[in-house]
């Protein structure tokens, strides 16, 4: 069988059960993704941009279509779909050492005892972070967990490494930092990247096509922007580089004109607030 | 440098650092020394305004007196203990000694129980009884936090059962061991089995429902790790669940422990079985002009003990938990 696309999401959408029906978040998404590709997610909040990375994750079960990567249909979680998430979410009792090796113990792949100490050790090396092996998550900075979520999703070796808003938490320094980290490691390794981000520069910079969404309910895909810049890519440089700047005011344009936003960000953290203390409470009393 | 300099030099040095330590010395040490003077001395107060037909109440010079006595009738019995088993087994000896092939025949010695062995027996017996229900109501309640069907169906007689005074449950405990445990040479008493028994009946809950809550309030993220990396069912709870979940069952064998220490003393007073509820029962029922202070006696050392394991738990749940910054107390 030929196998042109690494990655296919056919007629993807997805229907959320609430009390009041199910929501439509997701309707007909389709994209697909080549090997070795980098892909930005961008659109509003809320429009449904988790979703679709969680679909592809396996996290979430799409209603309706489905996600194939090499061949095979994505129906459960797996290491071969590494995810870096907006949290970090390290284990907070084992240090960064730990929790890079739960995940190389986890995808053995074969490895004796001593290859898996050096794996371990050479993704954090990846991402730089061999100094702080040993320290736990409560002991390291914001930007340096996110690093080491990053290089516990690499050690997997993912066939794709999805991130949601890896940088989102982190100040604009510490995010420019880690932007160029991701491209280094990208360059290297080749894997196929999906990242859902804000940051329209960011977008810009590290992506090989930005895939742009519009606003829910029963979001899709709008517009796809393939990103024609040269690697290695340079911020500095593309500053005032007249193709990147059309770049940006493309996204721009997409986000700010064709797609205005109408709820207010405080109407939607609200929301949002109110579905997670709803997903996690339990009655005892 | 001139001692004239110096002197003063240390003066600002003893300002400028010792103040802070001073106060922390004040509130850490000096405080609760206060608030216990204080209570010596209402207590002493009450006390001799106090008439029972036992005598007076008594202050804290009697209780100190019973309590020497108390230590005194310990060391003379373990003395008289120390007699009997060397007179044993001289006798033994001597009787080998006639005949080689005579078994010598090995007698416990049979004294009432003093203060320090019936505290003895009830440490024993609290923590026998927590263990057990700590082994049994934690995985129950790593159960009910990962899945709601196993809640659903526990739930209603975790509610029935929890406001059940433990107390209710002992003669009930007492006629089933009596009933199921028979054999000819019991390891363990039938009274320690009772109590046991009705330690853990009570001891069961407040872990079992701190585990449920701590469970199924794991961080989501944390849970999709785990979906990530794949983890079966064992790597999953082993890995995850338990480590997330340390801080609230701590939080509940601590409670656990208090509550089955409590009801202990008074499950011996009900059911006679040996312990520190036996002794304060014994002395009451005795009636000398001394039980009142006896009791007092065995009523702090019940306090003491129970702060004592309070703090056990607390050094316990330092130790594994993860959360350094917790505030813990
Ligand atoms: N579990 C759920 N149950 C019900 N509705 C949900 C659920 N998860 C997401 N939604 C809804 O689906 C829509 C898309 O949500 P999603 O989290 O994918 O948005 P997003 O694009 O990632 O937003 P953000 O940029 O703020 O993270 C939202 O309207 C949200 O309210
Ligand atoms: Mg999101």
């Amino acid at each position: 069988m030929s196998n042109k696309h690494h990655l296919e999401l056919t007629q993807v959408g997805m229907d959320f059960p609430t009390p009041k029906g199910p929501f439509n978040a997701l309707q007909d998404v389709n994209l697909r993704i080549n090997k070795g590709e980098f892909i930005s997610l961008i659109g509003h909040s809320g429009c449904g941009k988790s979703t679709v990375l969680n679909i592809v994750a396996g996290l979430y079960k799409a209603t309706k279509g489905g996600v194939i990567l090499d061949n095979q249909e994505v129906n459960e979680p797996g290491p071969e779909r590494a995810v870096v998430f907006q949290n970090h979410s390290l284990l907070p009792w084992l240090s960064a050492y730990k929790n890079v090796e739960l995940a190389v113990k986890q995808t053995q792949n074969g490895r004796s005892k001593k290859e898996m100490k050096e794996w371990v050790e050479h993704n954090l090396e990846l991402v730089h972070m061999s100094h702080a092996a040993d320290k736990l998550p409560a002991e390291i900075s914001g930007g340096m967990k996110q690093r080491v979520g990053i290089a516990r999703a690499l050690a997997m070796e993912p066939k794709v490494l999805l991130m949601d808003e890896p940088f989102g938490a982190l100040d604009a320094l510490t995010r420019a930092h880690l932007q160029d980290s991701v491209m280094e490691i990208h360059a290297k390794l080749g894997n196929t990247v999906i990242m859902i981000t804000h940051d329209v520069d960011e977008a810009v910079l590290l992506s090989d096509r930005i895939v742009m969404m519009t606003n829910g309910p029963a979001a899709t895909i709008g517009e796809i922007l393939p990103i024609e810049l040269a690697r290695p890519r340079n911020r500095i440089e593309l500053a005032d580089n007249p193709q990147y700047n059309h770049y940006r005011h493309e996204v721009l344009k997409f986000l700010y004109e064709k797609q205005r936003k109408v709820e207010s960000v405080e109407e939607h953290r609200k929301k949002q607030s109110e579905q997670k203390s709803g997903a996690t409470q339990i009655n005892v009393a | 440098m001139s001692k004239q300099q110096a002197v003063p030099m240390i003066f600002n040095q003893v300002r400028q650092m010792n103040w802070p330590t001073l106060n922390q010395f004040l509130s850490a040490t000096a405080l609760p020394i206060v608030g216990i003077v204080v209570f010596l001395g209402l207590w002493s107060l009450m006390a001799k305004n106090i008439d029972t037909s036992l005598g007076s109440f008594p202050g804290p010079a009697a209780v100190w007196q019973q309590a020497n006595v108390l230590v005194g009738e310990h060391n003379a019995q373990m003395d008289k203990a120390d007699k009997f088993y060397e007179r044993q087994d001289e006798r033994n000896a001597v009787r080998v000694a006639k005949d080689p092939s005579y078994e010598p025949k090995i007698r416990n010695f049979t004294g009432a129980p003093t203060f320090f062995e019936q505290i003895w027996t009830s440490l024993y017996t609290v923590m026998v009884g927590f263990i057990v229900a700590s082994l049994l109501a934690i995985p129950i309640g790593i159960l009910c936090g990962l899945s709601k069907n196993a809640y659903t169906a526990i739930n209603p007689l975790i509610q029935l059962f929890k406001p059940v005074s433990p107390l209710a449950w002992l003669p009930l405990v007492t006629m089933v061991v009596s009933a199921v445990y028979v054999s000819t040479d019991p390891m363990f008493s039938k009274s320690f089995i009772t109590s046991a028994v009705t330690v853990s009946l009570c001891c069961l809950w407040p872990t079992l429902i701190n585990t449920a809550v701590g469970v199924s309030s794991i961080d989501k993220d944390l849970l999709n790790v785990s979906k990530v990396l794949r983890l079966n069912a064992w790597s999953h709870v082993m890995k995850i669940v338990l480590p997330s979940s340390i801080p609230a069952i701590f939080t509940g064998l601590r409670l656990s422990l208090g509550i089955g220490w409590m009801v202990l003393i008074a499950a011996e007073m009900l059911a006679q079985n040996p312990g520190l509820g036996k002794f304060v029962w014994d002395e009451f029922q005795n009636g000398s002009s001394e039980s009142l202070a006896r009791i007092m006696v065995a009523v702090l050392t019940i306090g003491v003990i129970g702060f004592a394991l309070d703090r056990l738990m607390l050094a316990l749940q330092r130790k594994f938990s993860w959360d350094k910054s917790a505030v813990l107390r």
